[in-house]
C-alpha cells in the first residue's frame, strides 16, 4: 500500500491497531462506514497483542491465554471491510480532522469524517541514574522482543520496578526458559494502606486470582528484593545494578536491566490536535477529557483504549466499540449497530479492581522525581538538577523549561520526559502537576522528512505567506 | 544479552556496518541488532554517549540507525529485508544522507 | 522587601524585558520584572535568532544606524553575559545571506537594497548583490535553482533560547526580582510612584518600563503613552541535529550551534498562537529543499508558530511619558538584534530617568501622528 493509493477522504480514520483500534475499525466498517486504520508497526495488535498474527512463540502457554485472545480481534478486523494499513505513521491531526500520514517515505493528508485515536499507552518514564546506558531497556521492550521475535534474555538479567506488566513479563520469560537473577521491587510498602479501601472490589474481579497466581509463579523461581534506590552502573554499557534496601546498599553484576513502573496514556497526537487533557492523580498522568462515548473536547475526535486512561486490553476493545458506535450514529444513523448499553456494561465489569491495582502499584515519588545528575530528557540529555535549578529561576512550567533547557525538543518530543519534567517543576514550586500542565505539542508528532513536508498541498495564500 | 527461542521464520541477510548479520523474517532492524549482540546502535548528537534500543515500540528514538543510506530511521519500526544495509550512527547526522 | 521598594518595574519577562532589567540592575537599580505564565504568548520562545542588519531601515534610515550600533555591541554583550553566568549564547557574525530562487526574486531584492541605500542619511552597511557563482563560493551546498543573493558582512546570529535563559540567570544573579504569573491588569501613578495591579496583588515602583511586546498596545495608554501594534503569526520548521554544513545564516534558514536547522519565515494575519497552517510549513520546507537539496531526507522534529511583536510600521518604539513621568515604552520586533542596545543603551537612559533624544528621538510613537497628519 502506498500513500498515493489512499482515498482523499474516509468516514472514519482509526489511528492505532491495538485492541481499541481493531475493535473500532471492525465495528464501524461492518456498519457501513468507509474506514481506514493506520498503524506504524509492521503488524497489528498494538503492544498488548504485539505480533498477534506472526509471533514465532509456538508454545501458547509462554505468552498465556490473555495474549492469544487478541487474535480474534485481528481476525475480525481483517475480515471486515476496513482498510488496515500497517507501516503507516500518523504525524498530524488537526481540529478539522485532517490526518497527516506517511507510508514508506511518502506523506498524504486525508480528510476524516470522524477520528478515533487509539494510540494506547507507553511506559511511564523511569529516570534512574544510568538508565540511558546500553543494556538498560524497558520491560515492555523486552516483551516486544519476546512476542514478535521470540527473543529471551540470555545473560545476567535483573528486572526492576513494579506493576502488573513487570510480573507478567517475568512469568513469560521464565516460561520461555529464560533466567532472571532478581526482581527489584520499587513499590512503596505504604501503598497497601491506600489500596485497601478498594480491596473488596478487587477480590471480586478476575485480576485477583490471575494476579495471585502470577506472583506465586514468579516468586517460586526468582529472588524478589524490595528496594528504595536504584542505579545502573557502567562505562559504555551496563556492568552492574546498584540498589538500596532497608539494610543498605547492594551491587549485582548484570548484562541486562529491565525497567518498568506502569504505563501512561500516549498523549502526543491528541494534545497536538488540541484535545483538552486533565491530570489523573490516581494514575499520575495526563489523560484526555472525554464524554461517555469517548469523544474529546474537539468535535468528531474520540480517544479510545488506554490512551483514554489506563484500563487494560479488554476494556480497550470495549471502549473502541463504544467510540465506533458513536461514529456510526453520527454519520450513518440508519445503520445497524450493537446495543451500546450492553457494551457499556461489559466495560463496567472490566473496570472492577483497577482502583486497587492503581493504588497498590503507584510508583514512589523518588522514582518519578529524580535528583542530581540523573538524566531526565534522554534526547537532549538534560538532568534533574538542571530542571530543578531552572524551576528556581522562576520557570513556571514545561514550555518555559523547554525553551530554557531544550528538554522535550528532541525526536521523542517529550514522550520520555514530559511527565518527569512536569512533576519536577511541581515538586520544586510546591504546586501540583495539574497546575503546572504539560508541553504544548504540534505536528509533526513523529518526524517526517523535509521532502515529505514539502510534498504536501500548498494553497496560493499559504505560498504567499512565505514568498513575499 | 538475548537468545532466540527457535529459529522461526526465514533467514534474512542484512549487513550492519558492512558486516553480515543473520536476521530472521519478522525481525525489525532493532531486534536484529539486539539478536546479533550489537551493543549500541548510535552515539548521541549531544554528548556522544552510546545508546541502544530502549522501548522497541517507536516512542523513544534511541534505535535511530541509517538504513539503506537514509539516516535517523527508527530501527524498531523497520522490518528487515534481504540485502538491507544498516549502519550505526555516530553523533550528529550528516546532511545529505 | 516591601512592595514599594523597587526603583523600576519592568513589565514583560521576554528578551526585551529581561535585557532591559539586566541593564537596569547593572546601573544599580532595584528592579522587579512582572511576567505572565508558562502558556503566555511569547515571541521570545519563537524567534529566528538572527542578529540581522541587511534590509533594516527602509522608511526610517535612523533604524539602520540603531541596528548597526547593537550589532557592533553584541560581541561585548555576549562576553559580559558569559562572564556573569558561565553560559555562552553562541553569538557569531560571519555575515549573512538573503537568497533568491528566481531572477525575479533577485531583482526585487536588488531594488529594495537600492531604495534603502538611496535614502538620505543612511549608513553604508556594505550589503552587496552576489551572483550564483559568488554565492556558491561561500555556500557550496546551494541548489541549482539559486540564482544569487545579497550578502551583508555585519549579519550574524545567536542561540536565542540560550540568550533567554542566560538573561534570566543573569538577572537573578544581579538580584532582580522576577515574578512570573503576574499579568499586569492596570497601572496608575499615585504619590510619585507607579502602582501595578495584578490578580495576586499590587506592585509599587518609582518607574515603569513597558516591555510586554504586543500587550504594550493595551498597557501604554494607562500611562499616557501609545504603542500601535499589528501582531502577526510566523511559523518555523526545525530539523534534527546535523553536522555543520552551513557557515553563514540565511535570512530564512540557519544552522544553530546545536546543529538543528531552523527554517522560516512566514507571515499570516492570524493571532492564534496554538494554530499551525501545514501548507505554510510545506512552503517553507519546499523552499528549504530548493535552497539546499541535501536537506531533503533530513527529519523535521518540530514546528512552531508564534506571534511576532510588530509595531504598525515595523520600527521600534522608545518613549517616555509626558503625563506620567517615569513611564517608558521599550517595544520592538527585533528583540534579539537589539538586545545589546536595550541592555547597554536604553536601560541606562531609564535608570537616569530620561531618554537620550539624540539617539532615540526618531523612534517615538509621535511619528504615527506626523504621518497621519501628513
Amino acid at each position: 500500500m502506498k500513500a498515493s493509493d489512499l482515498a482523499p477522504a474516509y468516514d472514519l480514520v482509526v489511528i492505532g491497531g491495538g485492541p481499541a483500534g481493531l475493535a473500532a475499525a471492525a465495528l464501524a466498517a461492518r456498519a457501513g462506514l468507509s474506514t481506514v486504520l493506520f498503524d506504524e508497526n509492521p503488524g497489528v495488535g498494538g503492544q498488548i497483542y504485539r505480533a498477534i498474527a506472526s509471533s514465532p512463540v509456538a508454545d501458547r502457554a509462554v505468552l498465556g491465554e490473555d495474549y492469544w485472545v487478541g487474535s480474534d480481534l485481528a481476525v475480525e478486523a481483517n475480515a471486515s471491510p476496513a482498510l488496515i494499513v500497517t507501516g503507516a505513521t500518523v504525524w498530524s491531526l488537526d481540529p478539522s480532522r485532517v490526518v497527516g500520514v506517511s507510508i514508506a517515505g511518502q506523506a498524504r493528508l486525508i480528510q476524516a469524517g470522524r477520528v478515533i485515536i487509539a494510540t494506547g499507552s507507553l511506559e511511564r518514564p523511569f529516570p534512574v541514574p544510568g538508565w540511558t546506558l546500553p543494556g538498560v531497556m524497558s520491560a515492555g521492550g523486552a516483551q516486544t522482543l519476546l512476542k514478535a521475535q521470540g527473543l529471551v534474555p540470555g545473560g545476567r538479567t535483573v528486572m526492576a520496578g513494579g506493576g502488573p506488566l513487570l510480573w507478567l513479563l517475568a512469568a513469560q520469560i521464565l516460561r520461555a526458559g529464560g533466567k532472571l537473577d532478581a526482581i527489584l521491587d520499587t513499590t512503596p510498602r505504604g501503598n497497601w494502606l491506600r489500596a485497601l479501601a478498594h480491596l473488596p472490589d478487587f477480590v471480586l474481579s478476575p485480576y485477583f486470582s490471575k494476579g495471585l497466581k502470577l506472583l506465586r509463579e514468579v516468586r517460586a523461581k526468582v529472588r524478589v528484593i524490595r528496594i528504595d534506590r536504584l542505579q545502573a552502573v557502567g562505562d559504555d554499557r551496563l556492568r552492574e545494578v546498584v540498589f538500596g534496601t532497608g539494610e543498605g546498599e547492594r551491587r549485582m553484576p548484570a548484562d541486562l536491566l529491565l525497567l518498568h513502573q506502569g504505563v501512561v496514556p500516549n498523549v502526543n497526537l491528541a494534545i497536538a490536535a488540541g484535545v483538552a487533557h486533565a491530570w489523573n492523580e490516581r494514575q499520575l498522568c495526563f489523560e484526555p477529557v472525554l464524554d461517555q462515548d469517548f469523544e474529546t473536547s474537539v468535535r468528531g475526535i474520540a480517544v479510545a483504549g488506554d490512551g483514554a486512561g489506563i484500563a487494560g486490553g479488554t476494556a480497550a476493545a470495549e471502549r473502541g466499540r463504544i467510540a465506533a458506535i458513536a461514529a456510526v450514529r453520527a454519520l450513518k444513523p440508519e445503520a445497524l449497530v450493537p446495543d451500546v448499553q450492553t457494551v457499556r456494561q461489559r466495560l463496567q465489569r472490566e473496570s472492577m479492581g483497577r482502583a486497587f491495582l492503581d493504588w497498590l502499584n503507584r510508583p514512589a515519588d523518588s522514582f518519578r522525581q529524580p535528583e542530581g545528575e540523573t538524566i531526565v530528557c534522554r534526547c537532549e540529555e538534560v538532568t534533574a538538577r538542571q530542571v530543578r535549578d531552572t524551576a528556581d529561576l522562576g520557570c513556571e512550567g514545561p514550555n518555559q523549561m523547554k525553551a530554557f533547557l531544550r528538554c522535550g525538543m528532541g525526536p521523542c518530543q517529550g514522550r520520555l520526559c514530559g511527565l518527569t519534567v512536569t512533576e519536577l517543576i511541581a515538586a520544586q514550586r510546591g504546586t501540583t502537576p495539574a497546575e503546572v500542565g504539560y508541553y504544548r505539542l504540534r505536528p509533526p508528532v513523529k518526524p517526517i522528512t523535509l521532502a515529505e513536508l514539502a510534498s504536501l498541498p500548498i494553497a496560493e495564500a499559504e505560498r504567499k505567506a512565505v514568498e513575499r | 544479552m538475548f537468545k532466540r527461542l527457535a529459529d522461526a521464520g526465514v533467514a534474512v541477510a542484512i549487513t550492519v556496518d558492512g558486516k553480515h548479520v543473520g536476521a530472521r523474517s519478522g525481525d525489525t532492524v532493532a531486534a536484529a541488532l539486539i539478536a546479533a549482540g550489537i551493543d549500541h546502535c548510535r552515539t548521541t548528537p549531544v554528548t556522544g554517549a552510546p545508546r541502544a534500543p530502549y522501548c522497541l515500540m517507536g516512542v523513544c528514538f534511541e534505535c535511530l540507525v541509517t538504513i539503506d543510506g537514509v539516516g535517523s530511521r527508527q530501527g524498531c519500526l523497520a522490518p528487515v529485508r534481504d540485502g538491507m544495509t544498516v549502519e550505526t550512527q555516530s553523533g550528529k547526522r550528516e546532511a545529505g544522507r | 522587601m516591601a512592595a514599594s521598594d523597587y526603583d523600576v518595574a519592568v513589565v514583560g519577562g521576554g528578551l526585551v524585558g529581561a535585557a532591559t532589567a539586566w541593564g537596569l540592575a547593572r546601573e544599580g537599580c532595584r528592579v522587579v520584572v512582572l511576567d505572565e505564565g508558562d502558556r503566555a504568548v511569547r515571541a521570545s520562545r519563537g524567534n529566528f535568532a538572527l542578529v540581522w542588519v541587511q534590509s533594516k531601515g527602509l522608511g526610517l534610515p535612523e533604524y539602520a544606524g540603531w541596528t548597526i550600533r547593537s550589532s557592533n555591541a553584541w560581541g561585548g554583550f555576549a562576553q559580559t553575559l558569559k562572564e556573569e553566568t558561565g553560559l555562552d549564547v553562541s553569538f557569531q557574525r560571519p555575515g549573512g545571506f538573503h537568497l533568491a530562487l528566481s531572477e525575479k526574486e533577485l531583482e526585487a531584492r536588488a531594488s529594495i537594497l537600492k531604495r534603502l541605500h538611496n535614502q538620505p542619511g543612511i549608513v553604508d552597511y556594505k550589503t552587496e548583490i552576489m551572483d550564483r557563482a559568488q554565492v556558491a563560493k561561500m555556500l557550496p551546498d546551494i541548489g541549482p535553482e539559486v540564482v544569487g543573493g545579497s550578502f551583508c558582512p555585519l549579519d550574524g546570529h545567536v542561540n536565542s533560547l540560550r540568550l533567554y535563559r542566560t538573561l534570566h540567570t543573569a538577572i537573578k544573579a544581579r538580584g532582580v526580582t522576577y515574578l512570573p504569573g503576574r499579568r499586569v491588569e492596570n497601572i496608575t501613578r499615585e504619590g510619585g510612584e507607579f502602582r501595578l495591579a495584578t490578580a495576586s496583588g499590587e506592585i509599587r515602583a518609582g518607574k515603569v518600563a513597558l516591555a510586554a511586546g504586543n500587550a504594550n498596545m493595551h498597557l501604554a495608554p494607562m500611562v499616557g503613552l501609545e504603542a500601535p501594534m499589528k501582531p502577526e503569526r510566523g511559523q518555523i520548521v526545525v530539523t534534527e541535529r546535523l553536522r555543520p554544513f552551513l557557515n553563514h545564516p540565511v535570512v530564512t534558514l540557519r544552522q544553530t550551534d546545536e546543529g538543528t536547522v531552523m527554517i522560516g519565515d512566514s507571515k499570516e494575519e492570524s493571532v492564534d498562537p496554538a494554530g499551525l497552517t501545514l501548507g505554510v510549513s510545506a512552503t517553507e520546507a519546499e523552499r528549504a529543499v530548493r535552497l539546499f537539496p541535501l536537506l531533503a531526507n533530513v527529519n523535521v522534529v518540530r514546528t512552531w508558530s508564534a506571534i511576532r511583536v510588530m509595531t504598525q510600521d515595523g520600527f521600534p518604539i522608545y518613549d517616555e511619558s509626558e503625563t506620567h513621568p517615569g513611564a517608558f515604552t521599550v517595544c520592538c520586533h527585533s528583540g534579539v538584534t537589539l538586545a545589546a542596545n536595550h541592555a547597554l543603551a536604553i536601560a541606562p537612559m531609564i535608570a537616569r530617568g530620561a531618554l537620550d533624544t539624540s539617539l532615540v528621538a526618531p523612534f517615538s510613537a509621535r511619528r504615527f501622528h506626523v504621518q497621519a497628519a501628513g
